[in-house]
């Protein structure tokens, strides 16, 4: 039915909206805000896709998904077919869908988006995928899954359970290495379980594609933190061939003024860990974690970080969760859903101000925010205009809790105690943008600890390059 | 997935535990002054604890806590031959060892316990070794043995003088500071950080240099969320690894005392919790010093 369509007709069709839970009722609970669609929506969204011959979206996916291979299957009914066919260049659909700015990827250039000459009308490639990788881990197909390989007698040693690291763990572990993640929490995933809140991806999803891995004979030793517990020799004392690092950003900044020790406030990374990981909303009923539950909460800000943060402190029962953020809505780093289930859910947004200072009572529990509006300049070195104080604007905010959430340098534990890796000005490791390889023999860096706060599919695609190189330098020796 | 098990965890003090537990990778790696992060099980905090001995052979680590809450009362609950659940370490940054001279290792209370390592490591560097125990009464002094094994010489202080000389921590350090034929050359505190705040303090004057090891609230112990800051210097630390010890003369202990409390309201709503539903069992570990 739907290749019978013109491609006059399929441009008539509307996208197809997600249905998601009710603004007012989900601000209050932690359950996923989008429903997902029914098959039929899906195959609806679907028959959108022109199918067109140069398949710009392909290029936009730095995975390069063959996205209009999996659409035309979805239009087909095919769902466990278009979930193959993503997983060959893309291992966790189920999370991309959710998590990937599509809207500056994929969708942004969308053939049919530019027929409109709408953005928002591209086809909507992210709930597609999300479509389809939930009906293939609801309504698995027998038979695929024990896919015997060869093993090679090689050990390779992934550390961190992110995006990255477990990307490139399932690709080396298909090509029949003796794969090991070493993760120094106790739960793996990272940012997809410690920082991602529930709400926006559910946890049990991240597990699936966990056990997953398992299945394949991958090995996961949590708790062990390389640098700290053991370091890069040991491992290849014990016997690994290769190693590759993915330990993500995790160095929370902090804006450096005044206050900023007073009791109330946090980095994103704390407020989210006690969330997420530690479930902390159940405080009470099975978790011991506390979290601040402020009646207002301003959270510093305007990326994706700052939109969980924001949204989390509704769900923890503020009663007004504010974002301050130094630009306008239109230079927001966050994706542009995020941004509108946050403003939805009734988050205030106090644009073009800046926090200068932290105040606090005698006891030192937080009291406000002095704030200083802000006006656009000149566009500094990242394009955006650079915001410019407006002296004598300065007034106070008040609040009990304050969130930073402007971002994470790399965490300096592993490279500390590896000087055989090279290192940039920022701390982040430096590694050949193609292969992965970095400045020590037999070791390979990809995600966030090289590129700085990324992205989830960035991280993955570093991780599959890395893997890529692992196995030919496994195979030939050659480095 | 590795498992630790609990080799034994037995009362040593009114409310303090000694627990060893099977850790070969930790007990083969780490350095006096480093600690672990406990998470006894799904639900329960992630708490640090220094470690108080390793022995590499065996495989073992030994943790000494005292019940304050809710993750410490239930690990007193564990039995031996069970699980610990999740034990992440070492980390933290290693206690700087070399020949100073002589050390005057201050253990507080159950900041006994991380002193130990620091005393064998300073005393295997060739430094003299002086330890001074402090506890409130006679029976809260631990560990009093091994410290005498790793030292040449232990003064032991309680405030009310049923053991050994009768003050503060601070009366024994400040004799050792005025004798003109022993100098000092480093002083290493760890206890409550009103101890420490008052020996940074002591010492301040006199230029002996000072580390304390601080033990503030962590969640992941590798850097990655900040619950552990504290200002020293003027600067924002990371007790977690840029720690846990500080030259105790820049440490502003006021703010982190004040850090410390931020939880206290909730920590005892859980304890409480706790205490109604196995108060009864964790008396009874308790009290099993006095049949032990
Ligand atoms: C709150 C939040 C929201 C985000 N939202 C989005 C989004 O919507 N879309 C998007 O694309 N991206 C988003 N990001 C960014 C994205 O999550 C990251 O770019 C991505 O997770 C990076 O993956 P990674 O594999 O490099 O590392 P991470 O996911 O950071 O994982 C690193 C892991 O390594 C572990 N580790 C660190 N050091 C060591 C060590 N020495 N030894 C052992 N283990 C170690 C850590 O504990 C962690 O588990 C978000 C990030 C945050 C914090
Ligand atoms: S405990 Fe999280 S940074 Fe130190």
């Amino acid at each position: 039915m739907a290749e019978k369509l013109t491609p006059r007709q399929r441009l008539a069709i509307p996208p197809v909206p997600m249905r998601e839970q009710d603004p007012l009722e989900r601000r209050r609970n932690i359950r996923e805000v989008p429903f997902g669609y029914s098959p039929e929506e899906a195959m609806l969204e679907a028959s959108r896709c022109l199918l067109c011959r140069n398949k710009p979206c392909i290029e936009g996916c730095p995975v390069a998904v063959d996205i209009p291979g999996f659409i035309d299957l979805v239009s087909q009914g095919l769902f466990n077919q278009a979930a193959e066919l993503i997983r060959k260049t893309n291992c966790l659909p189920a999370v991309c869908g959710r998590v990937c700015p599509q809207e500056e990827q994929c969708q942004a250039v969308c053939t049919v988006a530019k027929s409109h000459k709408d953005q928002a009308m591209s086809v909507q490639i992210g709930k597609l995928e999300r479509f389809v990788a939930d009906w293939d881990r609801e309504h698995p197909v027998d038979g695929d899954g024990d896919r015997a390989v060869k093993p090679t007698g090689r050990k390779v040693a992934i550390i961190g359970s992110g995006p990255g690291g477990l990307t490139a763990a399932g690709d080396l572990a298909d090509a029949g290495h003796e794969v090991t993640i070493f993760e120094a929490l106790h739960r793996t995933g990272g940012v997809l379980v410690y920082g991602i809140p529930e709400f926006r991806l559910p946890k049990d999803i991240v597990e699936f594609e966990v056990e997953g891995l398992v299945r394949r004979g991958v090995n996961i030793v949590t708790n062990v933190a390389i640098g700290k517990s053991k370091s890069v020799d040991d491992l290849f004392a014990e016997g690994f061939d290769a190693i590759f690092i993915a330990t993500g950003a995790g160095l929370p900044w902090f804006k450096n003024i005044p206050g900023e020790d007073s009791l109330g406030v946090y980095s994103a990374n704390e407020y989210l860990t006690r969330a997420n990981l530690m479930d902390a909303y159940r405080f009470g009923d099975g978790s011991d974690t506390p979290i601040m539950r402020g009646k207002t909460v301003v959270t510093f800000g305007g990326g994706n970080v700052a939109m969980d943060a924001a949204r989390t402190a509704l769900r923890l029962g503020a009663d007004e969760s504010i974002i301050v953020y130094r630009r306008s809505l239109a230079e927001m780093p966050a994706r542009i859903e995020e941004i509108h289930h946050a403003q939805e859910e009734g988050v205030r947004f106090e644009l073009l101000q800046d926090a200068v200072e932290i105040v606090a009572d005698e006891a030192g529990w937080v009291t406000g925010v002095t704030c200083q509006k802000m006006a656009l300049g000149e566009p500094d070195r990242s394009g955006r205009p650079r915001p410019v104080p407006i002296p004598g604007s300065e007034f106070v905010m008040p609040c009990s809790v304050v969130i930073c959430a402007i971002g994470n340098g790399a965490n300096p534990i592993l490279t500390e105690a590896t000087p055989a890796i090279e290192t940039g000005k920022w701390g982040n490791i430096v590694a050949d943008p193609v292969t992965g390889r970095t400045s020590m023999k037999g070791v390979w860096a990809g995600g966030d600890i090289v590129r700085g706060g990324a992205t989830v599919i960035l991280a993955m695609g570093d991780g599959r390059r890395a893997a890529e190189s692992i196995n030919e330098y496994l195979r030939t020796g050659v480095w | 997935m590795s498992s630790f098990r609990i080799r034994s965890n037995d009362p040593i003090a009114p409310s303090v535990f000694r627990m060893e537990v099977e850790a070969p990778d930790i007990a083969k790696y780490r350095r006096a002054g480093q600690f672990v992060i406990v998470h006894p099980s799904g639900g329960r905090e992630r708490i640090p604890l220094t470690i108080a001995d390793a022995d590499p052979v065996a495989g073992t680590i030994t943790l000494v806590y005292q019940v304050v809450g809710r993750t410490t009362a239930e690990m007193a609950l564990l039995p031996a031959g069970g699980d610990l659940g999740d034990v992440a370490g070492p980390l933290g940054k290693p206690t700087h060892v070399e020949n100073f001279g002589t050390v005057v290792c201050v253990g507080g209370g159950i900041g006994v316990a991380p002193s130990h390592p620091i005393a064998q490591a300073m005393k295997s560097a060739g430094n003299r070794v002086i330890s001074i125990l402090g506890a409130r009464t006679a029976d809260l002094i631990i560990m009093e043995r091994e410290m005498r094994l790793a030292s040449d010489d232990v003064i032991c202080v309680t405030d009310d003088g049923s053991y050994g000389r009768k003050g503060l921590v601070t009366d024994a350090l400040k004799d050792l500071l005025d004798d003109p034929s022993a100098p000092v050359n480093l002083v290493v505190a760890i206890g409550p950080p009103v101890m420490m705040k008052a020996v940074s303090e002591l010492t301040r004057p006199y230029g002996v240099k000072t580390f304390v090891s601080l033990n503030t609230v962590m969640i992941d112990g590798t850097g990655m969320c900040g619950g552990c800051r504290v200002t020293v210097g003027g600067k924002t630390k990371f007790v977690c690894v840029d720690g846990p010890e500080f030259d105790g003369h820049g440490v502003d202990f006021d703010g982190m005392m004040r850090r410390q409390r931020m939880y206290s309201a909730d920590e005892k709503v859980s304890y409480q919790a706790f205490l109604k539903e196995h108060g009864c069992r964790l008396e009874e570990r308790i009290r099993e010093l006095k049949r032990g």
